[in-house]
């Protein structure tokens, strides 16, 4: 048995075995070979596993995430059918009596290296795509296990050092029963998927990968951030217990589904979620969501080769406005640059991304791509409650801007005969602190503010929250913190407008009560907490924590506030 | 032999889909299949061929197929750049 420490990502508990998502051993030597023919064949079975791997993968992708994600395994399928590539392989294996290994690769890279030299954005990415394909042919020429999450028909936990977005996309839920990682921390990519998937998920554990062998049993805790490796059955057994007693929580929550939520005291917040994708509304509105207060708009940019188009987008946010009915809907327009890049927009490295050219910086510059997304969202308000925010908001001007480029695609849809949406309201994300100081000067021009705790903590501590050797400052109960959030929906209650927060820290069982207390009046968070916040916000006196509101924002420190808030809000 | 010319309308030239869509069905037919872009051409059954020569919006390129089932395979290849809104 070993027991590893990690970061509690995504709640529940998943007893399976190891699944290894990582990388095959992909070395070779090159052989001369006495049997072409047999070199050939062994060729062709590789492409053909391959395929239909391919195939399956593809199918997999459709179903959970549509056509549009699907397609690039079309393309990756007609590669390895292409017969200007077979070819020359099979005539490398003849003409130089090579293994299928070496004939493979060497072709493989002549071409790679022809397209990575094309002076063409999206040539040099079909250099990736053959990369990927030939990487899985090799990978079966050697008898290596390429791993692929797609491919996944057993209960497993799957362990690898970090996964990426199209990795979470592609888990089959009824088979991955949880996930951990070396590296990520709650609001890691991998972390947020696993919440929006309901899947168990610790990460941060450092060393996993190196612990766990394949087919190993494995505990993953996602309540309390442990992960045990060949549990004994005791272990096994009390796991078992603190599972059902969980489902059990859950069963308790899930009256209040269609509750609202009112505090001991009658006082009435609303609770909404934060989504990535149309497919994520079905989650809110079983966990009983009140609105969506943050729908990133991000993935429909990523994992493609080109810009979403008007329509795709149209397509998407009108989905999610039509199944969230006259709930209200916050879509942020794009936030690419920081850590999310899009390869083809070939945009420069920089030595601080998150203080670079990103977000609303990108699209005030680039508004051939926001103009797109504006006027996708203004055809889309006409099916829902739209409210429209612009991320990464540093100055008034910046607002400003960003608002007269929303209106004159909304005047130029009407001129051309389109119907939008005409009562929406403009909001900001409050993330960085120079909008946080002086709020009250953007509460007169924007309808709404939603602030944006884990940058607007980021940027207030000078922590870079990927850095793990800083990650000590990130403190949502510094008092700084909470000084701005205070300062924020002071100023936009002073004028008549909303205050909600979409944040990790909105769903956060000590934070909830400090933001009771501050006044706020939406919190967006992960789907699978508002059930849990919405039974803590029904045992709150709004009345009594607004009377803590001064001793809170005088303290030092984040564990004055911490040792305060527990006795205070009758936390453990 | 039988040929034919198109030209390119969609607005992106010869991109991802419509590609992909086209070496699909040139895949289905037995004849040899090239198409012709400016002094270059290549087997419209291979993907990376099509995406080598990055055919843009407003060009004229020739399809031409050779074989046995080469009118059906022209007819067809005519019919899908139609559809894609490739180019007519």
């Amino acid at each position: 048995m070993t027991h590893l420490q990690g970061i509690a990502a995504s709640s529940g508990i998943a007893i399976a075995k190891a699944y290894r998502l990582e990388a095959p051993d992909l070395s070779y030597t090159k052989n001369s070979i006495e049997e072409p023919d047999r070199e050939i064949k062994r060729l062709h079975d590789a492409l053909e596993i391959s395929k239909s791997e391919l195939e399956k993968i593809k199918e997999h992708t459709r179903n959970s995430l549509g056509d549009e994600h699907a397609e690039i395994f079309s393309a990756h399928l007609l590669v390895l059918s292409d017969p200007e590539l077979i070819q020359p392989m099979e005539d490398k294996i003849k003409s130089e009596n090579v293994n299928a290994e070496a004939a493979l690769d060497e072709t493989a890279n002549m071409f790679i290296d022809m397209f990575k030299n094309m002076d063409n954005e999206y040539m040099k990415e079909r250099a990736a795509d053959i990369q990927d394909v030939t990487k899985r042919v090799l990978a079966h020429l050697l008898e290596a296990e390429f791993p692929d999450p797609a491919l996944i028909n057993e209960q497993v936990v799957i362990v690898a050092e970090d996964l990426t977005p199209s990795d979470t996309a592609q888990l089959n839920k009824e088979f991955v029963q949880g996930f951990t990682t070396d590296i990520g921390g709650r609001t890691s990519h991998s972390a947020i998927m696993a919440r929006s998937l309901e899947i168990p998920a610790v990460v941060g554990t450092k060393d996993i990968t190196k612990k766990a062998d394949k087919d190993v049993m494995i505990i993953v805790d996602g309540l309390d951030g442990d992960v045990i490796i060949d549990p004994s059955d005791e272990q096994i057994a009390s796991y078992k217990e603190k599972q059902a007693q969980f489902e059990e929580k859950k069963k308790e929550w899930a009256k209040l589904k269609d509750e609202a939520t009112v505090t001991e005291d009658g006082h009435h917040v609303e609770l909404a979620a934060n989504i990535g994708t149309p497919e994520d509304v079905d989650g809110v509105l079983d966990n009983g969501g009140e609105g969506i207060g943050l729908y990133r708009t991000e993935f429909l940019y990523m994992g493609k080769n080109q810009l979403p188009t008007e329509e795709e987008q149209f397509d998407a946010y009108s989905s999610v406005l039509k199944q969230m009915g006259d709930k209200p809907v916050v879509v942020r327009t794009l936030d690419i640059g920081g850590d999310k890049e899009l390869d083809y927009l070939d945009l420069p490295d920089e030595m601080n991304p998150f203080l670079g050219y990103r977000a609303i910086r990108l699209c005030l510059e680039r508004d051939d791509i926001f103009r797109t997304q504006l006027r996708a969202l203004l055809r889309a308000g006409v099916y829902g409650n739209l409210k429209i925010m612009f991320p990464m908001i540093a100055t008034l001007d910046e607002f400003r801007q960003a608002k007269a480029i929303l209106m004159e695609e909304k005047d130029n849809l009407k001129s051309e005969g389109v119907d939008v949406a005409e009562n929406f309201e403009v909001g900001m994300m409050v993330e960085i602190p120079a909008t946080a100081v002086i709020a009250r000067q953007f509460a007169k021009e924007v309808d709404f503010f939603s602030i944006g705790t884990n940058d607007l903590i980021q940027y207030t501590m000078a922590a870079d929250r990927m850095n793990e050797r800083v990650s000590y400052l990130y403190q949502p109960y510094n008092p700084a913190i909470l000084n701005l959030v205070s300062n924020v929906i002071d100023a936009a209650h002073a004028e008549g407008k909303w205050a909600g927060m979409c944040g990790e820290m909105a769903g956060d069982e000590i934070a909830i009560p400090i933001l009771l207390s501050l006044g706020l009046d939406e919190f967006s968070m992960s789907a699978t907490s508002i059930l849990p916040a919405r039974t803590q916000l029904l045992g709150l006196s709004q009345e009594e924590m607004k009377g803590y509101k001064d001793e809170l924002l005088s303290m030092g420190t984040a564990d004055e506030v911490v040792a305060f808030v527990k006795e205070k809000a009758g936390l453990a | 032999m039988v040929e034919k010319t198109f030209k390119i309308t969609s607005a992106d030239g010869v991109h991802a889909r419509p590609a992909t869509v086209l070496v699909q069905n040139a895949g289905k037919y037995e004849s040899d299949i090239n198409l012709h872009y400016k002094e270059k051409s290549v087997n419209l059954k291979s993907i990376m061929g099509i995406m080598s020569l990055g055919i843009p919006a407003g060009a004229e390129v020739k399809i031409s197929a050779e074989g046995d089932d080469e009118q059906e395979a022209i007819d067809h290849l005519a019919q899908t750049m139609q559809n894609e809104g490739l180019g007519e």
